[in-house]
Formats: structure tokens, C-alpha cells, sequence
């Protein structure tokens, strides 16, 4: 039996260095010149390999198998040493990588939409819920529909309240409030049950003040049906407005005046600002005015189509202006047609 | 209206305190502002306030009322004088200065000592010194060398009136020692009348209401002095021309009188109410206004005489004719149209009707007999002639609401006793009174079940009936139905339906609201519909904003130079077609606008200086006067205005450059996909505000739907921008709107691999590109998935007039696998399609 080929002896060697040195290693970088060195072309192990045919041959198939030992060994400690490695690695960047969280982020390119448009919706989705849906009608209206019909003929006293921007045609106005629209969607309905929401711009001849506008939104609340009370309207609205401002916000209505509705009444809430205190917002009252209401005045129905003894319902009108005034605080009414792109970016 | 509360209690007993009283008062419609105590205290504050309170409590240990007994000169001013004065625990001398107590000086101990109003030391009250009203606590000080700590107080430092000339003398049964505020504190509650309720614009009205909500007896004062003097049918007569105008006049007569100061407690409520005593003939009739809500007319019944040529004047009544002016008795000519009424005389015009009296026939301090008007009037006329003379007077306030006639007699009564009282005289026994015309006074029948239908709650006949009685409505019960005399007080309640309505607010009001419960609608809902048109509106909104575009709400009121701003000269919208406002408030606001371009453009203009990128849409209604004679059409436009930086550049993100013709063609193209609107096409076109080579024309199918393009250099110059280039679109919502469907289609997604390959073809610049893409996409059809232009070339290297244009192309199959031969196949197809059709050459380099 010849003497063991000198290459097991080298292997063992070569293991045992390699082993070594591998369990020295923290970085990619030597990972990789570790592995040149012992699994790579010229290593130890591959001239195992690639000697085995110069062995005498009863030792060939122990140097390849012993080759096959070092080289699986030496492969399943650089798998290890690798995971090893690149766990360090990851721990390490994560350790070191810091942003400036105070800095700015960068700006995505955003659009919105105007308070109003806002405003509106929501009063339109909490009556669309109670089976309420909106009817729009014209801002160039005739003096019929915005005051004969509705029960205000010329000259009469209840003109007071309206003032009011007329055309160069005659009988023509802007209309001062949503309310004609009550006639017109009568005459379309009748006699069929009314929910209808009527918003729309409306105009009123007045000096424009931080408190008052000639043009200004007004939403208009109509029902008309045959068993419809007054303790109907006072559920309905008072459920409009503790859904729009909160679920346990107290209510008053007291006696008002309008042509077209009988009894009326005018809705305040208790002031949000002071919880009832008084304050500069509800001036010291502790309420704030918030809808005019009543049960739609007789007249009103005839005209509309409707059989006053028969038919019965409800009004109300809202301005979504003082709504969002009083919901966002904000002091002068200007800001809404104003269009500053600081005011309206806000919403 | 301003309401003492001392007067008030004299026709009703009232047992609230000022919050229980203004909410009972709120709550029957007389919604109260504020309450101005005036002595009496304030109330505590429980962190729960509902009513305005201001003025001045009375300390009742510091205010007091005490009585000078004798008035001595200052030893070394003139304008000054020493007060022995006795406040029911001492004496005291008290310094003043008020020219009133002048009359006494050095006169000794008084007769009759003078009862005034007291303030001891540290007294809180209002200096009379200063303008407005400021507090101040009264100081120990040495005022020319005598000791001042106390004060005689004016009406003013008490909180009363401005009155600061002289100190309040109190009537002589004034008893000394009594705390001010319990001989003379008050409370002033100024409510609102709504104008259906002007019966309520007197005291005898607003106790009415009270006596209704709380069931005290109402005290309706009524005369109680004689009449002494010789029957009046003999000294006036009266013709009413037309009863339309005039249903009713009443003439008293008060003769040998003269006019002095009213006494102090008529001046004091005259002024709590906001009215300013004049002398015991005027304040008579003013008090009796207030008292009762039938304003008066004294005529100085000698110059009537006079004007008569001797003999006992004849009062007329009748519409101005042509021509016709009068002065009024503030000095001023007014000249007066057929819709005025007129109190004549023989000789001519004596006063407007219902409004304001004549200069020539005013009461005088040189008056000793008093002819007393008491009438009723149209109240249009009134209003009518008031409105055009701007004249506001109090009469005018209250007839130009209605006043029934049956309170002028009982008005003239009271009038005459006050007169006599204030001012002397005797009273001429009867009235002149003309009635052609009493109201008609409805007779009303109403239900339990219509309060029930109306109200939602059920009312007993016999608690209707009771509210009702309390309103001086005459009740008649039988079962569940009442009928109502309306009382000779108002004209407000109407007949039949009308007038149940008007009794159902009456039962309502006094019933409470606060007590009809609160039910949900229990009624048949109506059919259920979308209303599209603003639901697609509204998701237009949403997508622009998504988009990046602020949403703007503009004024719809403008003027023609604003709106010619937006076009290029010449080409501006008809002026004829404006709807214009016959009374403006100012001339920028004088017409409603026919461009939303206009609007959008002023809302670029105005933040240009606030933001580098400008990205604003707006969707609102334009007027446009088709017709003469006709309501003007109101069509719905969508605008978008972009300008300015793509993006702000910041420290992490560079400059990206200006917007462009793209980026807004960009957000159309998204707006009209995300619409699902098919068959989008672009055209050049031209538009009056925008530049010839950078505007398109939007076609959905063959529907032009609106255009979009670079605002015109010129019609930029006419703004204030800072911007290189502003971009607009301009959006018909009448054409759009219907074309958006209803519903649309998605697609499948494909799970084979798709190919993906680049080709660039090179055109003559005419071509348009879409036409390239559209030529690509109809030849690849199903299998060509997507195709995306990322490349526009012009240049040296593929010669003048050609542009090249390269395509990314993806092709994917729904059921198979591409393969290469089948790519190459279609891109082949395509490639000789372009060739063909549009002269393109395949770009290899
Ligand atoms: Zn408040």
C-alpha cells in the first residue's frame, strides 16, 4: 500500500484554515474573496478535484471523496457565514439610515373643492336620507313666482322684508330667496307627495358688509302631502340639525312672519360657541338663528295646485353661507365669492 | 319696539321676572333683542344667558329718593349751588351744578321741597360728563374748596335718557328715604314686530299677548274726564271722498287749553320708548299712539277757523290730484302723486294722510284749541307715499300695516282726556265721526281635527276656545268645532281656508310650540328620483378636484366692462343680450354675466400674486336675454383656468417648468374618460378669447361639447398676471351633461404576457398625430392593447416639414400567448398602413 496522497493531508489544512478565517469574516466583500480563495477555480479542493486523476488509483476515490467532504463542508459553513453576513449587513443599514422627519415632504399637486360645494352636499345627504331630492330652478325669476304666487301681492307690507334687485323687463327679478321653486315644483308634482330640496343662488339689494351679501346660497326645504303637521316639520328639522351640528344640540322655535307659510316659525339652535352662554357669535343671546319654517300657507297651495283642505306641508329655508360661518368661524361673509385661493385651500 | 315696563304693567298685572317675560314674549312672536334695565337689577348670571341685557342697576342702599329743602348760593361760584337735602336718615349739603335748581336759589327754606333722585358715596352710575355712557363710582373730592361725595342725579346718570342738562325734579309725592329703584326702577324691552302683528306696536297690544299666554285680565284703558265743553256737531264736519281710502275719521275737539311740559312721568315713558316729549298737546297724542296703536293728528283748531273764513272748518278727505304739493311741518315741500291721500280742508291741503301733518295747521305754543284727528287709511297708499318721500314716521310705520278703524274713537277719547289732563282746556262733548266703510271682521270656523291635521297635536274645543277669547276672538263651541268673531283690532286674519290658517297660527302661538310634540314624517313618500344632471355635475367636481384643480363660486352679478376684459376687441357677447339690473347697488354689479370665462379669469388674476401655480375650475349658470319679454335662458357652463409652475418647486423636488397647452388638454382628456365618454376628438378651432393656433375644439361623436386652448396673448394683456401664458377651457354643460352615460363597461384583464416594442414613424408635420394613433390602433385591433406616444421629434436628421413621432406599442391577447411571429406580423400590418395612407416612413436608426 502506497503512502496517503500528500492533497489529504493539504485538504485538512486548507479546512481548517478556511474555517477559520471564515468564522472571522463580517462583510460582503471578504465573503467573496474568501470564496475565490477556497471554492474557487484554484483552491485547494477544486485541485482535489481536478488531481484526482494523477492519483495512484487505489487512493482516487478517497481523494474524492475526501475532496467532496471539504467541499460540501466548506460550502455549508460560507451558506451559514453568508446568512450571517447579510443579517449583520441589514441590522447595520437599518442602524445607520436616518432621515430628516422634519423636513418637508414633497408636495403632491391637490385640488378642492369650495366650501360651499361642501356645505351643500351635506345638507343634501342628510335630507336625501329622510326621502328628500333636489329640484333646481331659475336665479332670473318673475315676479310671480317670487312674490304674487307666493302669497306677497305688490305693495303689500310683507315686501319690506325682501330687498329686492329688479330687471330692465318688466315683472322680472332676481329672485330674492329659493322660495319660487315651492311653485314650481307644485305645478310639476301635483298631486303627487312633495320632498324636494331646493338650493340655489339667490340676491338681495343690501351693502355688502363682513355680515351680508347681495348673492348668497339658500337651500329650501318643501314637503307636501296629505297628513303632514307641524310636529312633523319640528322632527324633521330638528333631526336635520343634530345631524349637521350634533346629536344633542337643543333647539327652540318661536313665532316668526312669512307670507307663504302660516303658522311660521324661526329655528334657533343653542349657540355652539358659548354651549348657551352668550358670546359674540350668538351676541350674547345663547341661541343662534339658524332656518325660518312653517306649514305652507293656503294660498300658497292653490297656487301650487294643491287642495288646501285636503293637502297640508311644511317649508323651510336655510342659508349654507351662515352654516359654514358658524360651523368654521368665519368672521366675513366676503370670503365666499372672494375666491382667495388661502381661504379656499382650507376646506 | 321699545316697551317700558312700568307702562306695560298698567294694563296687565305681571308677576315674571324680566327673562320669564322676554321668553314669553319670544315665544307669542314678539321676539325680544335686548332688555335695557333701568334701575332694576340685572339678572344673576347662571352661565346660561338667552336675552341681550344692558343698562343700570340701582344700588337700592346708594340710590335713594331724598328731597332738598333748601337751595343756597356757592360762596365762590356762580354756576354752582349748595343743596340741604334730606335723604330720610339725615341731612346732608350736597353740591350741584344743574341749571334748573337755579330758579331757587337763595330763596330759603322751600314750601314745598323738591323729591330728586340721590346718589350717596360710591354710588356706581354713568358720567354725565363724558359722551356715550361710561360708568364711574362716585368719589369723595373738593370741587372749589368745598367737600363733594354725593349727587343730584340727571336722567342721564341714571341710565333713563341722554338728558344731562338739569337734574331729574320727581313729582312732590315722591316719598323721601324709599330706594330709587322701588319708587321708579324700570326695565325697557325692545322687541321686534314682525309685520303681520303691527296691532301688537302698543302697549295695550303686547299685554294683549301676555294676557293670553299667562290669563291675567287685560285692563283696556277707556276715558274717564267728562266732557264739559259745547256739543261738537256744530264746530267740524267732515267728508270723506272716497271710503276705499278712508274708511273712517274722528274729530275731538279740546278748547282753552295751552301747552306746557307734560309731567315727568309722561316725559320718562315717552323717552324709555324712544320718543322725544315735545309739550302736553303732542306728547298727548303720542302717548295715546304708543298707548293704543292709533297714531293721532292735533290741528291747531284756530287756523283752521282761520282758513275757513270764520266758520266751523269741514275736514276732506281725498287723493291728491295732478299737481298738488304740501309742506310738512319739518319745513319741507313735498310734492305728492294720485296715490297719496289727503286731509283737506276748504281752503286747500292740510297734512298727508296717514303720515306726517302740515307745517301751516301744526300745534304751536301759541295753540289754545285742539281739533284731534283719529282715522284709519289704506294702508297701500301709506305705504306707497311713504316709500316714494322716503318719510318714516311712526303713523306712517303703523297705517302703512293696517290699523282698524274701530280703534280711531276709542283712541280720540283717550286722547282728548290726556290733553285735557296735560294740558288744561275743556272738552267739546260727541265726536265727529264718519264710519262708511267697517271692515268685514271674519267669521272663522275651525276644528279639533284641523288643528289636528295642521298641527299634529289635539286641542280640546274647549282650550281652543279659551286661547282664542283671551285674543278677544268672540267663541261659539258647538262639539268639535269653534267659530271665531275676529275682534274689531285686527285685519289680519282673512275668511274661510285662508282665515283657519290665520287662527291656527293664533292657537299655536299662545298654545306654545315648545309644546307640540315632535313626530317624523309618517306621510306617503313621492317616487323616488335622481336628479342626473346635478349628480353628474357634482362628480365633474370631484374629478377636477382630484385632478388638482381648486374649485371657485363666483359673483353672477358683473358688468359689461368686466366681461369685456376676457375678449379680444370687437368680439365681446351681444349687449343686448344682458339681463340688466334696473337698480344696481353699485355699476360692476349691474348685469348678470354671460361669461363664466370672465369670472374664472378674475379669480387667476386675483391670486397670481398668492401662488405660483394657478389651477381654478368653476361651474355656474350664465343669463342671456334671448327675448325681449321673456325670462332670459340660464345654460350651465364648466371653465378651467390653469397658469403659472407645473409643480412648486422645493428643496426635494425641481422646477418642472411652466403649465402648458398639454397639461390642461391633459386633465380634459382624464375628465372625459373618467366620464366615460368615447370618441373624443380634438379640433383646431378659433375662439374670441384665445389664440388662433393653440385652440381646440372638444368633439364627443359629432357633438362639439366645448373648447380649450391658450388665452389669447391680446386678452391677456388685459389682465394683471405675472404668469407667462394662461390656458382655459370652456365647457358647454348643456351639451355634455346628456352625453355621459348612464352606465358603462369595464374590461377583462388579460393573464397572458404581453409584447411590448417600440416604432417610430416619420410624417410631414400636417399629419395630425391623432390621426397616426387612430390609423395604429384601428389597424391593430383587439390585439394591440395599448399604444403610447413618448416621443416628438423634429430636426436636422429627418429633414424640414417632418416631424417623427414614436410609439410605445403593447400587444396582448385575451386567450393566448403572443408569439414573436404574430407581433411581427401586426407590426408589419401597421406599418404599411401608415405608409400607405399617410406617406409615414419607418424611423431606424
Ligand atoms: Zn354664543
Amino acid at each position: 500500500m502506497s503512502e496517503k496522497p500528500i492533497i489529504l493531508a493539504e485538504l485538512e489544512i486548507a479546512q481548517q484554515k478556511a474555517l477559520a478565517l471564515l468564522a472571522e469574516i463580517q462583510d460582503e466583500e471578504p465573503l467573496q474573496a474568501w470564496k475565490r480563495e477556497y471554492l474557487g477555480k484554484s483552491s485547494t479542493v477544486m485541485s482535489a478535484f481536478s488531481s484526482i486523476g494523477q492519483q495512484s488509483k487505489e487512493f482516487r476515490p478517497l481523494v474524492g471523496q475526501v475532496a467532496n467532504q471539504v467541499k460540501q463542508a466548506l460550502e455549508a459553513a460560507l451558506e451559514e457565514r453568508a446568512r450571517i453576513v447579510t443579517e449583520a449587513a441589514l441590522t447595520r443599514k437599518i442602524t445607520d439610515e436616518r432621515v430628516d422627519v422634519t423636513l418637508p415632504g414633497r408636495q403632491p399637486i391637490t385640488g378642492g373643492l369650495h366650501p360651499q360645494t361642501l356645505v351643500l352636499r351635506r345638507i343634501f345627504s342628510i335630507f336625501a336620507e329622510m326621502g328628500f331630492q333636489v329640484y333646481r330652478s331659475r336665479d332670473v325669476e318673475s315676479d310671480e313666482h317670487n312674490f304674487e304666487l307666493l302669497n306677497i301681492p305688490a305693495h303689500h307690507p310683507a315686501r319690506d322684508m325682501w330687498d329686492t334687485f329688479h330687471i330692465d323687463q318688466p315683472g322680472v327679478v332676481l329672485r330674492t330667496h329659493t322660495s319660487p321653486g315651492q311653485i314650481r315644483v307644485m305645478r310639476e308634482q301635483a298631486p303627487n307627495p312633495i320632498r324636494a330640496i331646493l338650493p340655489g343662488m339667490c340676491y338681495r339689494y343690501e351693502q355688502i358688509s363682513s355680515r351680508s351679501e347681495i348673492q348668497f346660497n339658500q337651500v329650501e326645504v318643501l314637503a307636501v302631502g296629505k297628513n303632514i303637521t307641524f310636529g312633523d316639520m319640528k322632527g324633521t328639522l330638528n333631526g336635520f340639525v343634530r345631524r349637521l351640528f350634533n346629536a344633542d344640540v337643543r333647539t327652540r322655535l318661536r313665532p316668526s312672519y312669512f307670507p307663504f307659510t302660516e303658522p311660521s316659525a324661526e329655528m334657533d339652535v343653542e349657540c355652539f360657541v358659548c354651549a348657551g352662554k352668550g358670546c359674540s357669535v350668538c351676541k350674547g343671546s345663547g341661541w343662534l338663528e339658524i332656518m325660518g319654517c312653517g306649514i305652507v300657507h293656503p294660498a300658497v297651495l292653490k297656487n301650487g295646485g294643491y287642495d288646501p283642505e285636503v293637502y297640508s306641508g311644511f317649508a323651510a329655508g336655510m342659508g349654507p353661507e351662515r352654516i359654514s360661518m358658524l360651523l368654521h368661524k368665519i368672521e366675513d361673509i366676503r370670503y365666499f365669492w372672494g375666491n382667495d385661493a388661502r381661504f379656499l385651500e382650507q376646506f | 319696539m321699545k316697551i317700558p315696563l312700568s307702562w306695560l304693567k298698567d294694563y296687565i298685572d305681571l308677576d315674571l321676572s324680566l327673562e320669564e317675560l322676554a321668553r314669553t314674549l319670544t315665544m307669542v312672536g314678539l321676539e325680544v333683542e335686548v332688555i335695557n334695565v333701568i334701575g332694576l337689577p340685572l339678572p344673576e348670571n347662571t352661565g346660561r344667558q338667552e336675552f341681550k341685557f344692558t343698562g343700570l342697576a340701582w344700588n337700592p342702599e346708594k340710590f335713594i329718593v331724598a328731597q332738598i329743602d333748601e337751595v343756597m348760593p356757592h360762596p365762590d361760584a356762580d354756576r354752582l349751588t349748595l343743596c340741604r337735602l334730606h335723604d330720610g336718615i339725615q341731612e346732608w349739603v350736597v353740591l350741584t351744578g344743574a341749571p334748573n335748581l337755579f330758579p331757587y336759589k337763595g330763596m330759603g327754606t322751600l314750601e314745598q321741597p323738591l323729591k330728586v333722585a340721590y346718589a350717596r358715596e360710591d354710588a356706581i352710575l354713568y358720567d354725565g360728563h363724558k359722551p356715550g355712557y361710561e360708568l364711574t363710582k362716585l368719589k369723595r373730592t373738593k370741587i372749589r374748596g368745598v367737600e363733594s361725595f354725593s349727587m343730584v342725579c340727571s336722567e342721564k346718570e341714571l341710565g333713563i335718557s341722554d338728558e344731562h342738562e338739569g337734574v331729574i325734579i320727581l313729582d312732590s309725592d315722591a316719598p323721601t328715604g324709599t330706594p330709587l329703584v322701588d319708587y321708579m326702577g324700570d326695565a325697557v324691552i325692545e322687541v321686534a314686530i314682525l309685520p303681520n302683528m303691527i296691532r301688537d306696536a302698543s302697549m295695550v297690544g303686547v299685554a294683549r299677548e301676555l294676557s293670553a299666554v299667562t290669563g291675567k285680565p287685560l285692563k283696556v284703558p277707556s276715558r274717564k274726564v267728562t266732557s264739559t265743553g259745547p256739543k261738537i256737531d256744530d264746530l267740524a264736519a267732515i267728508e270723506i271722498n272716497d271710503p276705499n281710502l278712508n274708511p273712517r275719521f274722528v274729530l275731538g275737539l279740546v278748547q282753552g287749553l295751552s301747552p306746557k311740559p307734560s309731567p315727568y312721568w309722561v316725559q320718562r315713558r315717552l323717552r324709555l320708548a324712544g320718543m322725544r316729549p315735545i309739550n302736553s298737546i303732542v306728547d298727548a297724542t303720542n302717548y295715546v299712539m304708543l298707548e293704543t296703536g292709533e297714531p293721532l293728528h292735533a290741528f291747531d283748531y284756530d287756523v283752521l277757523i282761520q282758513r275757513a273764513g270764520g266758520k266751523a272748518p269741514t275736514i276732506i278727505t281725498r287723493a291728491v290730484t295732478k299737481g298738488e304739493n304740501l309742506t310738512t311741518l319739518d319745513d319741507v315741500e313735498r310734492p305728492l302723486d294720485q296715490h297719496t291721500i289727503l286731509v283737506c280742508d276748504t281752503a286747500g291741503p292740510l297734512s298727508l294722510a296717514g303720515i306726517m301733518g302740515g307745517l301751516e295747521s301744526e300745534v304751536t305754543e301759541t295753540t289754545r284749541n285742539v281739533l284731534l284727528e283719529g282715522a284709519s287709511w289704506n294702508f297701500i297708499n301709506v305705504r306707497r307715499t311713504s316709500s316714494r318721500l322716503h318719510l318714516n314716521s311712526e303713523a306712517g310705520y303703523r297705517f302703512g300695516r293696517g290699523v282698524h278703524p274701530a280703534l280711531a274713537s276709542w283712541a280720540v277719547d283717550l286722547g282728548l282726556e290726556r290733553m285735557a289732563a296735560w294740558s288744561g282746556g275743556t272738552i267739546a262733548q260727541g265726536l265727529v265721526d264718519n264710519y262708511p266703510q267697517p271692515p268685514l271682521d271674519p267669521l272663522v270656523s275651525i276644528s279639533v281635527q284641523d288643528v289636528e291635521r295642521k298641527l299634529g297635536v289635539t286641542i280640546p274645543a274647549k282650550q281652543i276656545a279659551v286661547i282664542l277669547t283671551r285674543l278677544e276672538f268672540v267663541c261659539k263651541v258647538s262639539g268639535d268645532v269653534i267659530e271665531a268673531q275676529t275682534p274689531p283690532h285686527r285685519l289680519d286674519i282673512g275668511e274661510g281656508v285662508i282665515g283657519k290658517a290665520d287662527l291656527m297660527e293664533e292657537i299655536a302661538r299662545i298654545y306654545s310650540y315648545n309644546n307640540i310634540p315632535e313626530t317624523n314624517l309618517a306621510d306617503e313618500l313621492p317616487p323616488q328620483r335622481n336628479n342626473l344632471e346635478l349628480a353628474n355635475e357634482e362628480k365633474i367636481k370631484d374629478i377636477l378636484a382630484g385632478l388638482g384643480l381648486q374649485e371657485v363660486i363666483t359673483y353672477r352679478l358683473t358688468s359689461i366692462e368686466r366681461e369685456t376684459r376676457a375678449y379680444l376687441l370687437g368680439q365681446t357677447p351681444d349687449p343686448e343680450n344682458y339681463v340688466r339690473l334696473l337698480n344696481p347697488i353699485a355699476p360692476e354689479r349691474s348685469v348678470m354675466r354671460q361669461s363664466l370665462l370672465a369670472s374664472v379669469l378674475e379669480v387667476l388674476e386675483k391670486n397670481a400674486r398668492i401662488r405660483e401655480r394657478l389651477a381654478f375650475f368653476e361651474i355656474g349658470s350664465l343669463f342671456i336675454q334671448e327675448e325681449e319679454n321673456n325670462l332670459p335662458v340660464e345654460p350651465r357652463k364648466l371653465v378651467i383656468g390653469m397658469s403659472g409652475k407645473r409643480n412648486i418647486p422645493i428643496w426635494n423636488q425641481k422646477d418642472t417648468g411652466n403649465l402648458d397647452f398639454y397639461d390642461l388638454k391633459g386633465v380634459l382628456e382624464e375628465l372625459l374618460e373618467k366620464l366615460h365618454l368615447e370618441a373624443v376628438a380634438y379640433q383646431p378651432t378659433e375662439h374670441p378669447s384665445m389664440h388662433p393656433g393653440k385652440t381646440a375644439q372638444i368633439l364627443v361623436g359629432q357633438t362639439p361639447i366645448g373648447v380649450l386652448g391658450e388665452l389669447h396673448p391680446r386678452v391677456k394683456q388685459n389682465y394683471d398676471f405675472l404668469t407667462p401664458a394662461v390656458y382655459v377651457a370652456e365647457i358647454d354643460l348643456e351639451a355634455l351633461l346628456p352625453l355621459i352615460p348612464l352606465r358603462f363597461e369595464s374590461q377583462p384583464v388579460s393573464v397572458f404576457p404581453p409584447v411590448l416594442e417600440d416604432i417610430a414613424i416619420i410624417v410631414e408635420e400636417a399629419v395630425p398625430a391623432d390621426r397616426v394613433e387612430a390609423l395604429i390602433r384601428q389597424t391593430g385591433g383587439k390585439l394591440l392593447a395599448d399604444v403610447r406616444l413618448f416621443d416628438v421629434y423634429r430636426g436636422d436628421r429627418i429633414g424640414a416639414g417632418k416631424k417623427s413621432l414614436a410609439y410605445s406599442m403593447t400587444y396582448q391577447a385575451l386567450d393566448h400567448t403572443i408569439e414573436s411571429g404574430e407581433s411581427t406580423a401586426l407590426r408589419n400590418k401597421i406599418v404599411r398602413r401608415l405608409e400607405r395612407e399617410l406617406g409615414a416612413v419607418l424611423r431606424d436608426n
